[in-house]
């Protein structure tokens, strides 16, 4: 029941809830600030950047010149976005065969893909090195594609699992009893339902995948760099750079920035395995 | 409903998963405990012997590891403590009636989007820095001698930026439990007299505490492999002031290319983050009606 709640309440609440959002939310805020300004003006005092100097788009252009913001931008679309079809395409079978078709074993399955998730990366990074020296795979977008695709391989077969539970079985023998074949079944009837669910893994995890930064950065050197390794290339300033590390902030948190902010309610369900509801 | 052709058909729609999981678990983990018996390092090439424990015992006795141990669990616990806290105090404000919801609530939730390296850079460069820094800017504006974060309080500095990531994630989860908390017994409460402490002392408080074991359980498993944040702020140091376990490992394998070293480490690193996964393994487990 919704209760009366003065205007006044709610008029504290918002300023206390939004002070505390807006400091939350300021470093991304400020970086959109310097991204617009000159290097010369990016160092100055906080009110002087705001108040007293102009805007220009010069960082930008000078961060694709420094380093080619393109390439690495479409490194990580490809690794990113790779990785998590490549995923979808393993997981789907099998989170439909363990949400339609479940056996005695399926919950231990399940539980054991899980637990794959709580290897600490640097636990096989030597092991994924060395294979990946080896192999020539090393600096290569397909190596890690293959890597991000195993880590979020399990979270993957969780959300769609949980989604395809939802779909009632009920639906499918009325389906049946109308006389659809199991073709028709899967096309007209448990594709629709079941697309939402899919659409809403490949939404999280092609951000998770955006972020990796720990096989990003060990696995990568020049030609399969994405994003993450483009800016820690900052890490070792030369002159001037605020500007240029604010732009190319910018450009490679904006995408899923915006990503993020659709995908809320699935990223309780992705990061918490079903434990919160 | 399920038939034997069905079920056959499932077995083979689940087992490329279940071999590419295995294989991936298996062969890398295989190969590490492996690494961790032998006397192994990329810059000494010829055979590599056999020697037991040796590799354990110099990882033990490094006094990095001591090092890096001490600063893990700092890492970790300051984390955990800052986040939980903070979140929980989040989203009881964010639970409140006000206007403009969507919009606050997409602000603190924002940097949990934002990427390690981005993060670690951003607050090193324009807040965190002695001479051009905001933080600096304030402080010379109050009178203060300006921190040197990084070279003061390196640890805590990176705690901070650690936290800000990770602050979003513990406000989500526990929004979300306190939205399913029941409003009739809140308000029953309310009508027999009960302060808004004792409301969240008996009846918030035990409503969230699984969300909280959640939240904690599963941010242990992510805090254990902080990573970039430290790569790029503070390569671990100043000394080995900001190392912890991930970049101790990192730095002795792929830096000294110690492998054996760098494998003995590992194995540590991974009974660690099991401790932890067998709690929330149960937990998960408990809630899975399969």
């Amino acid at each position: 029941m919704a209760r009366a709640v003065s205007t006044r309440t709610k008029v504290t609440n918002t300023a206390i809830a939004g002070t505390l959002g807006f400091m939350m939310f300021f470093p991304i805020l400020w970086i959109l600030v310097l991204s617009f300004k000159t290097e010369e003006d990016a160092i100055r005092a906080p009110l002087e950047v705001l108040f007293s100097s102009d805007w220009s788009l010069d960082s930008f252009a000078a961060v694709q010149a420094r380093s080619d913001y393109f390439k690495h931008f479409m490194n990580s679309v490809i690794i990113a976005g790779g990785s998590t079809l490549a995923g979808l395409i393993i997981a789907v079978p099998a989170a439909w065969a363990m949400a339609f078709v479940p056996a005695k074993r399926t919950k231990d399955v399940l539980m054991w893909m899980l637990s794959t998730k709580m290897l600490p990366p640097v636990g096989v990074l030597i092991p994924i090195y060395l294979l990946f020296r080896d192999t020539g795979l090393l600096d290569t977008r397909i190596g890690l594609v293959g890597v991000l695709m195993m880590i979020n391989l399990p979270i993957i077969i969780w959300m769609l699992y949980t989604y395809f539970k939802e779909i009632p079985g009920e639906i499918l023998e009325a389906a049946r009893m109308d006389g659809a074949s199991l073709r028709e079944e899967i096309i007209y009837v448990l594709t629709p339902m079941a697309i939402p669910g899919i659409a809403s893994t490949l939404l999280l995890n092609v951000i998770l995948a955006w972020n990796e930064a720990f096989w990003t950065l060990n696995l990568t050197a020049a030609k399969a760099a994405p994003l993450t390794a483009f800016i820690a290339s900052y890490s070792s300033p030369e002159g001037l750079f605020y500007a240029k590390l604010s732009a190319a902030s910018i450009m490679a948190i904006a995408p899923i920035l915006i990503m993020g902010w659709f995908s809320q309610k699935q990223l309780v369900r992705g990061l918490t395995f079903g434990a919160v509801k | 409903m399920s038939t034997k052709a069905s079920r056959t058909a499932a077995r083979l729609m689940i087992s490329p998963a279940v071999i590419l999981l295995l294989g991936w678990m298996i062969v890398p983990l295989g190969m590490t405990i492996y690494f961790s018996f032998l006397r192994y390092n990329l810059l000494q090439p010829g055979n590599n012997p056999f020697v037991g424990w040796e590799n354990y015992y110099w990882f033990f006795t490094d006094p990095s590891f001591s090092a890096a141990m001490f600063n893990t669990l700092i890492l970790v616990g300051g984390v955990l403590a800052i986040t939980t806290i903070g979140g929980i105090c989040f989203a009881l404000l964010l639970d409140r009636p006000m206007f403009g919801t969507g919009i606050i609530r997409i602000m603190v939730i924002a940097p949990f989007f934002v990427m390690p390296t981005v993060s670690g850079l951003v607050w090193k460069n324009m807040f965190m820095n002695p001479v051009n820094g905001i933080f600096a800017a304030f402080a010379n504006a109050l009178g203060f001698q300006p921190i040197d974060f990084f070279g003061q309080i390196p640890l805590a500095s990176i705690i901070f930026i650690v936290s800000w990531m990770w602050l979003p994630f513990a406000t989500l989860i526990l929004l979300t439990a306190l939205q399913s908390l029941d409003q009739e017994q809140m308000e029953a409460s309310e009508m027999d007299g009960a302060s808004w402490l004792n409301q969240f002392w008996y009846l918030i408080l035990p409503h969230m505490a699984r969300a909280i074991t959640v939240v904690i359980l599963i941010q242990t498993i992510f805090l254990l492999s902080i990573f970039a944040e430290i790569l790029v702020t503070t390569n671990g140091g100043p000394g080995t002031a900001t190392t912890n376990l991930t970049y101790l490992i990192y730095v002795s394998s792929l830096l000294q290319f110690d492998v054996g070293l760098g494998s003995a480490g590992g194995v540590v690193a991974i009974i660690l983050a099991n401790i932890v996964a067998i709690f929330l393994m149960r937990m998960i487990g408990k809630n899975l009606d399969a």
